[in-house]
């Protein structure tokens, strides 16, 4: 891929968080860097574990491969490889290709001088993760609660430990979580939507700004929050439907473990009507 | 406020959060599926000690003489106990007095005329009769539901004439016709039934009229993934999931003790305790039935319920918070006297209308567990995946 023409000036030696200049280079358009190799080194490793688990497994149907983790009678401990030992190498690799990832990201960030604002939001989604997977786990004493690498058998674990609490629509924090995502998804659509009708107006048109983005919405609902606004708003409401997903599963089992619907006994138990 | 500042606010707001819940770690945990299933019983041991604390059994009396002359042939009007001996009469008797009418309630004569014991003229007398016969039947015949550990008077009873958990038709459920409609038994958290049998959520809170006293269909999911014919509503399903919570509050469980909810009808894919539950709601909607419906016109107003029914069973009755009664420990094994009468042979459970629990029929519970399956998956079955592992019978979980 050749270079674009302003590309060079940044690309600059230094800023690397371990091994100096080891690895400080690019291949193309990518950074490589220390973290770059780990990143790779973990997910090729997860991925071969992954085929050797559906190698061994009953079925190579794509839907159907499921990696599970132990038993719980193994509890933090390792576990044989054939009997939740893959899912525990896989989980170590997921983890360290995600977190090599970020760290990637704050080397970059580094290099241009930047905040690091993108390393942070990446970071909500791998603690969603490492919460479901390993601290959630931990805190219950094994690993056989995490969930299993397969496209099915990961949504019947999510259905079977939804029941466990009889209904967790009611859990508080699944809650405010899926009202992130919605919010997210909301934001990032009025968003797009709107900087498409300043930018690509009908043929004759001529090209509008700011000022006509924030028209639009102080005649629509009387406040524009901005174009700086927008993305700090849209930061806030994508990294806490990570949080607070993280959240809604780490309360569960750890801190309650009867039906959700029981947790709003608080409000029917008020001093005002009871 | 600087960044370093909000940050431990939200940390504090969290942790707020988490002592909201009101449990902490550690919490024990039990596995009922295959791994990686999510079949799994989450137990706060702190809250499983007050429950243990509340289910011991009482001391067994020592065990009577059989031989001797029968009770039948010494006292008079002696109808349910007639194989007994003048020992084990007077044992089961007084057994009675402990478990139902202690001191408190006047013992002998809660239900006994203290002038002459063959007369039958308080209630208690005549509910008594029926409640005995009621117990030999179920310690005889249903035994798909209590298998070897059977029922006392103090599995319901617990030295209270009137056990805790029984239920009236409540005159609320689905009557109301106000500015906003009924509420089609619906969305009603804070009355009794609405605690007790749905947990505070939106569901109908009397599901004990249509399925443990009437015979409305409880599976009503399709057996496909597609539409197929299945004519059944959401607000049929809203009835099912109404009983099955009950059943989890009554059992002190979550759904998958019973089922794994990929697949909540497959018999194959669902844990052995679920045709035990299958034989249990049968077994409720028999003896209130068969028994405490016909003592309507035995008992005084003052002990039915507000629209003049009779106090009739749910799961809650026996099983009282927890999956087996007394977390499985027999006091039926010490009371020979109440399995049924002797020379009593062990009659079949009866059948049912639609799906008999006939092994070998796939619609019905098969009295064999579900294949013990180390395996996950046949390929063949579409998203099959880990099939339930099969904990030993009676394995007291947590």
């Amino acid at each position: 891929m050749a270079m674009l023409s302003f590309e060079r000036k940044y690309r600059i030696r230094g800023g690397t968080l371990v091994g100096g200049d080891l690895f400080d280079f690019w291949v193309g358009a990518f950074y490589v860097g220390f973290f770059g190799i780990t990143a790779a080194f973990f997910a090729l490793l997860g991925t071969a574990l992954l085929v050797y688990g559906a190698a061994i497994g009953p079925t190579w149907n794509l839907w159907q491969i499921s990696i599970a983790p132990p038993d719980l009678s193994y509890g933090l401990g390792l576990a044989p490889l054939h009997e939740g030992g893959i899912w525990q190498l896989v989980t170590i690799c997921a983890v360290g290709a995600f977190v090599s990832w970020m760290l990637r990201e704050v080397e970059i960030c580094r290099k241009l001088g930047m905040g690091y604002h993108v390393p942070v939001a990446f970071g909500s989604a791998i603690l969603a993760y490492v919460t479901l997977q390993v601290i959630r786990p931990a805190l219950l004493g094994a690993w056989g609660h995490a969930f299993p690498y397969g496209i099915y058998s990961h949504l019947d674990w999510v259905s079977n430990v939804a029941y466990q609490y009889l209904h967790f629509h009611y859990n508080p924090a699944h809650m405010v979580a899926v009202t992130f995502f919605f919010t997210t998804v909301l934001a990032l659509a009025l968003h797009g939507s709107l900087v498409l009708s300043a930018l690509n107006p009908a043929k004759g048109e001529v090209v509008k700004g700011a000022e006509h983005e924030n028209t639009f919405f102080r005649d629509n609902i009387g406040y524009s929050i901005g174009t700086l606004g927008i993305h700090r708003f849209g930061l806030l409401v994508a990294v806490n439907a990570g949080v607070w997903s993280a959240i809604c599963i780490v309360i569960s089992g750890p801190f309650w473990t009867r039906s959700w619907t029981d947790w709003w006994a608080w409000w029917l138990n008020l001093p005002i009507w009871n | 406020m600087n960044h370093f500042g909000r940050i431990v606010l939200a940390g504090l707001a969290s942790l707020g959060l988490l002592a909201g819940c009101g449990e902490r770690p550690p919490i024990e945990t039990e596995q009922l599926g295959y791994r990686g299933t999510g079949m799994e019983e989450n137990i706060n041991p702190r809250l499983l000690a007050a429950l243990v604390e509340k289910n011991q059994v009482p001391a067994s009396l020592p065990p009577a003489d059989a031989s001797g002359p029968l009770a039948s042939e010494i006292y008079q009007n002696v109808q349910v106990l007639k194989d007994l001996s003048v020992g084990e009469f007077t044992r089961v008797m007084l057994s009675m007095t402990e478990w139902v009418a202690p001191a408190d309630q006047k013992n002998c004569t809660y239900c006994h005329n203290g002038e002459n014991y063959a007369d039958e003229s308080k209630y208690q007398y005549k509910v008594a009769r029926r409640m005995l016969s009621m117990t030999r039947e179920i310690n005889s015949t249903w035994k798909t539901h209590v298998g070897q550990t059977g029922v006392t008077c103090h599995t319901c009873h617990r030295g209270q004439p009137v056990p805790e958990y029984v239920w009236f038709t409540d005159p609320g459920a689905g009557r109301e016709n106000s500015f906003v409609g009924t509420r089609a038994g619906q969305n009603s958290a804070i009355t009794g039934l609405g605690v007790t049998t749905i947990g505070h959520s939106s569901l109908p809170y009397d599901p004990y009229s249509p399925f443990l006293l009437g015979e409305e269909n409880i599976r009503v999911n399709g057996p496909t993934a597609l539409p197929t014919g299945n004519r059944s509503s959401i607000k049929q399903a809203e009835w099912t999931y109404a009983l099955m919570v009950h059943m989890s509050n009554s059992l002190g469980v979550n759904c998958t003790y019973c089922h794994n909810t990929r697949a909540w009808a497959s018999w194959e894919e669902s844990r052995p305790q679920r045709s035990t539950a299958w034989h249990g709601i049968r077994l409720a909607r028999h003896l209130n039935n068969a028994y405490l419906v016909p003592l309507t016109d035995v008992f005084p107003d003052n002990r039915l319920g507000p629209l003049g029914d009779v106090a009739k069973i749910n799961c809650s009755t026996c099983h009282q918070g927890v999956y087996k009664p007394y977390f499985g420990t027999s006091m039926a094994k010490d009371y020979p006297e109440l399995q049924g009468a002797k020379a009593m042979p062990v009659a079949a459970p009866p059948a049912d209308g639609t799906a008999a629990p006939a092994a070998g029929d796939a619609a019905a519970p098969a009295a064999t567990a579900p294949a013990p399956a180390a395996a996950p998956a046949s390929a063949k079955t579409l998203g099959a995946t880990p099939v339930a592992r099969v904990a030993p019978a009676g394995r007291p979980i947590g």
